[in-house]
């Protein structure tokens, strides 16, 4: 195992500097043939997303878009996306990484200052779009981060730190997952599943109470809809580990969606393969649970009604518990929170209800 | 009880009547004096074929009293003949003037009004120096007997001419009010000056200043032809006096000879159509007769509508030269509308519209109107004008009240269709009035295509700009991508501008 994932992300980066390379040289060989450059790229609109139910994931479709230099309209982004590809190539090069709020601002050094955070956002998933690999790739990340406890034994391969080694239960408050574990190589680990939680109360809760001993399990903390690299980071646990991931959100539309996004990705990165794990599980909290359990609830609002009545008619949502869950919801209109178990005591989750669901998943 | 019936004289009339030449207070009074004396001036001038030269000196007549003026006008005209200077001067309805073709006044009765209004409030005579070029130069002082309307002549001289010098000098005393005449009499000179282009006028003021309105081009108007009256827009009094004068002994050669445009076929149509025998002697006609001829001249429609020979216009040109030179604008627009009468009196409109450059933004439309080559610049609001530039929708030209435009309208014509005695408003005829509203269409037209234009390449300017800010930035990031050197984008610039000059 050793070694794999620093040969693998050499050759990562290897590969996304030869293509920020070619992207280079064909628009500097349209501007000295006299042509104004252009682009083709896969289309990202709505109607050229499609689910992929062999990969279960969304994908782009066929539709492809040209953006000119010689169309005024084209020209400002286009100048952004080639400063975008510089720029990144320069991180990628030195080994640097960059938030998204970071890329915003150096624009400005270069005169071609973005209008808000939004747009260098955008010209950054272009960039994804045109190369076809992911902005951690090219080493920009966004500001927000997840955490990770359990037995776990890394290696860096960042620079400075190449050949350090860290074991995952070394914080109580866990490890974040930042540019530089997303990109160490995995050593070993005694775990043999992934919790992964929406929330930080229970994370913390769950490492007080030593889930990661009790039933093995490397935590994760996706801080509500989990960040991209978060998503790297659990499908490679799960890919190269060969652990199982579990779940855990709160009992409502949106907490559901967070365990759909891990599993099957998202319409907005269905230009980009590898961000998703589609063995994962969401193990609850279940709409099911909340009368099993006799959990403490609030009834739905209007937005959680409609945003249930997308997720219906959504394909990544057609699996059988998916579909009872939201049938369950809409009978019931309730809804709760992870830290709805409290009730019963602030142990009763660990000792009651995740044994019991572990068990029910076939472990 | 008994009423004592009293002939008054004409002077007499107007005397008493003062505000129907414009003198009805000391404000008014300075206004008119200096625009009666300086068109009387150019009408010597301008119509003889002379570029005019136009003194106007305005002076306190004593240090004590800001109210009394001594005014001082000098042209380099055709001069007045010695023997009718003080007819001319001093009389009522004694002019020069009394024919059919286009001229500035028509009754000579501005510059006898104010003679007659500097004497009866500083009672000092007028001082007339005129010559027409002859040996002599004469020299009168005169005043007016009111009563008779007749000159009374002071003193005579008459000096040698060695420079053969020709024009007239009128110098009189007046009571009014300068300061607050001053913004529309410098208005006035201003707008005079857009409309004789070709006019050098110079004014001192009281306080000394000196304003300069200097002549722009050396080419003058065409001058007019007189013309004979044209049938509808005779009337009574007018046939009266033609038959008086008349030596014609049949109605078909008084209707040739006397009446614009009518030859023999149309009078023969047209005394079958009014019932009146060819070979009537007009001497001879009937008080009931002629008003049954007059009656039947304005509803007989064969007659040609007249010609407008006996108009001058300034022409586009001219116009142009005269906006040009005084407001300064970045664009102009004239243009010279045809011929048209109304009531057989023949008229040209011509409108300019003007716009950017030194023209103000003003809270409303700024119109300059004009009158035979007078500007007028009272009672705006009463004129056709006014009415048909306020019911114009500017949007529809891409323009706003906010921007700066002026429009000119300016008519020419025999007979001037005034809404009053005071000669500041034009009526609102309908013939007239739509020949207005399409020349103003038609200019704002021009204007709206000239915006636009500069809109486009305004566009276009910035349009280039971004793309000489880009794709230098494109070329300079690719080739650091590609390790190469920057590949040069000259070539693709050249390309759109090549693109924008098509």
């Amino acid at each position: 195992m050793k070694g794999s994932s620093a040969v693998k992300s050499r050759d990562k980066r290897r590969d996304v500097l030869l293509r920020l390379e070619s992207f280079g040289r064909e628009l500097c060989e349209q501007i000295e043939k006299g042509y104004f450059p252009q682009i083709t790229m896969p289309s990202r609109s709505i109607e050229n997303i499609f689910y992929n139910p062999d990969l279960r994931q969304y994908v782009l479709g066929n539709k492809t878009v040209k953006r000119s230099a010689g169309n005024i309209r084209h020209l400002r982004p286009f100048t952004h996306l080639v400063w975008m590809a510089y720029f990144t190539h320069e991180l990628t090069t030195s080994q640097k990484t960059s938030t998204l709020r970071d890329v915003f601002y150096s624009a400005q050094a270069y005169d071609i200052s973005f209008q808000d955070q939004d747009e260098s956002d955008s010209i950054i998933t272009d960039l994804e779009t045109v190369l076809g690999c992911t902005r951690e790739d090219f080493n920009v990340f966004p500001e927000e981060s997840s955490a990770v406890f359990g037995d776990l034994t890394i290696e860096y391969t960042v620079p400075n730190y190449e050949g350090k080694r860290l074991n995952l239960t070394s914080h109580p408050d866990g490890v974040m997952i930042g540019p530089a574990l997303t990109s160490a190589d995995f050593i070993e680990t005694s775990a043999d599943k992934v919790i992964a939680i929406e929330k930080g109360g229970l994370f913390t809760r769950f490492i007080e109470e030593r889930v990661h001993e009790k039933f093995n399990s490397i935590l994760v903390f996706l801080r509500g809809q989990a960040p991209r690299s978060t998503r790297y980071f659990i499908r490679r646990l799960n890919q190269e580990l060969g652990l199982p991931v579990y779940i855990f959100t709160d009992a409502d539309p949106w907490g559901m969606h967070i365990a759909m996004v891990i599993i099957s990705g998202s319409a907005n990165a269905a230009h980009v393969k590898e961000l998703t794990t589609p063995d994962a599980k969401w193990a609850g909290v279940w709409a099911s649970d909340i009368a099993n359990y006799k959990l403490p609830s609030d009834k739905l609002d209007d937005i959680d009604i409609k945003r249930l009545h997308e997720l219906m008619r959504d394909p990544r949502y057609k699996g059988d518990i998916w579909q009872r869950e939201i049938n369950v919801f809409m009978k019931n209109q309730r809804k709760c929170e992870l830290e709805a178990f409290s009730r019963y005591g602030l142990t009763h989750i660990v000792d009651k209800y995740l044994p019991q669901r572990l068990k029910e998943m076939g472990e | 009880m008994s009423q004592v019936f009293q002939e008054i004289s004409p002077a007499d009339f107007f005397y008493r009547n003062r505000e129907i030449a414009g003198f009805a207070n000391p404000v008014r009074a300075i206004f008119s004096a200096i625009r009666e004396l300086i068109e009387n001036s150019l009408d010597a001038s301008e119509p003889q074929g002379i570029l005019p030269n136009i003194y106007v000196r305005l002076s306190f007549m004593n240090e004590k009293n800001e109210n009394l003026y001594v005014l001082r006008v000098e042209d380099n005209g055709s001069g007045i003949p010695a023997d009718f200077v003080p007819l001319a001067f001093c009389q009522f309805l004694f002019s020069s003037k009394y024919k059919l073709k286009q001229s500035r006044g028509t009754f000579g009765l501005g510059g006898t009004m104010t003679i007659l209004y500097g004497q009866i409030t500083t009672n000092k005579p007028v001082k007339v120096i005129s010559s027409t070029g002859t040996s002599k130069i004469y020299e009168y002082t005169l005043m007016i007997d009111v009563e008779r309307n007749r000159p009374i002549i002071l003193d005579r001289r008459i000096r040698e001419n060695e420079n053969k010098w020709h024009g007239t000098i009128v110098e009189l005393c007046i009571e009014g009010d300068y300061y607050k005449a001053m913004p529309k009499i410098l208005e006035y000179l201003k707008q005079t000056a857009i409309v004789n282009p070709y006019a050098n006028i110079t004014f001192v003021d009281p306080r000394g200043r000196l304003y300069m309105f200097e002549r722009v081009t050396t080419v003058l108007p065409p001058q007019p032809r007189e013309t004979l009256p044209h049938p509808h827009g005779i009337d009574v009094e007018t046939m009266y006096r033609i038959i008086r004068v008349t030596n014609c002994r049949t109605m078909l050669d008084f209707m040739q000879k006397h009446f614009h445009r009518v030859g023999k076929r149309i009078a023969r149509n047209f005394l079958k159509f009014a019932g009146f025998p060819e070979d009537a002697d007009p001497k001879k006609l009937k008080p009931e007769e002629i008003v049954n001829l007059v009656q039947a001249m304005k509803n007989f429609d064969e007659f040609l509508p007249p010609d407008a020979s006996c108009l001058s216009p300034l022409g586009e040109n001219l116009l142009r030269a005269g906006v040009l030179k005084e407001l300064e604008p970045e664009f102009v627009a004239v243009s010279q509308r045809k011929p048209s009468a109304y009531s057989g009196h023949p008229f040209i409109i011509e409108v300019g519209i003007a716009y950017g450059g030194k023209i103000p933004v003003s809270e409303d439309i700024l119109l300059y109107r004009f009158a035979n080559k007078i500007p007028l610049v009272y009672d705006e609001s009463g004129d056709v004008s006014w009415k048909i530039v306020k019911s114009i929708n500017w949007r529809n030209y891409g323009l706003a009240l906010n921007m700066p435009f002026a429009v000119l309208v300016h008519i020419c014509s025999t007979k001037i269709p005034w809404k009053t005695v005071g000669k500041e408003m034009v009526a609102d005829r309908p013939e007239v009035s739509r020949e207005i509203l399409n020349g103003i269409r038609e200019v704002a037209r021009q204007l709206s295509i000239y915006l636009s234009r500069k809109e486009r390449a305004k566009r276009e300017k910035v349009r280039l700009s971004i793309f000489a800010k880009y794709l230098p930035k494109i070329a300079e990031f690719s080739a650091k991508l590609a390790g190469k050197e920057t590949p040069s984008v000259d070539e693709l610039l050249r390309r759109l501008r090549r693109l924008e000059g098509e």
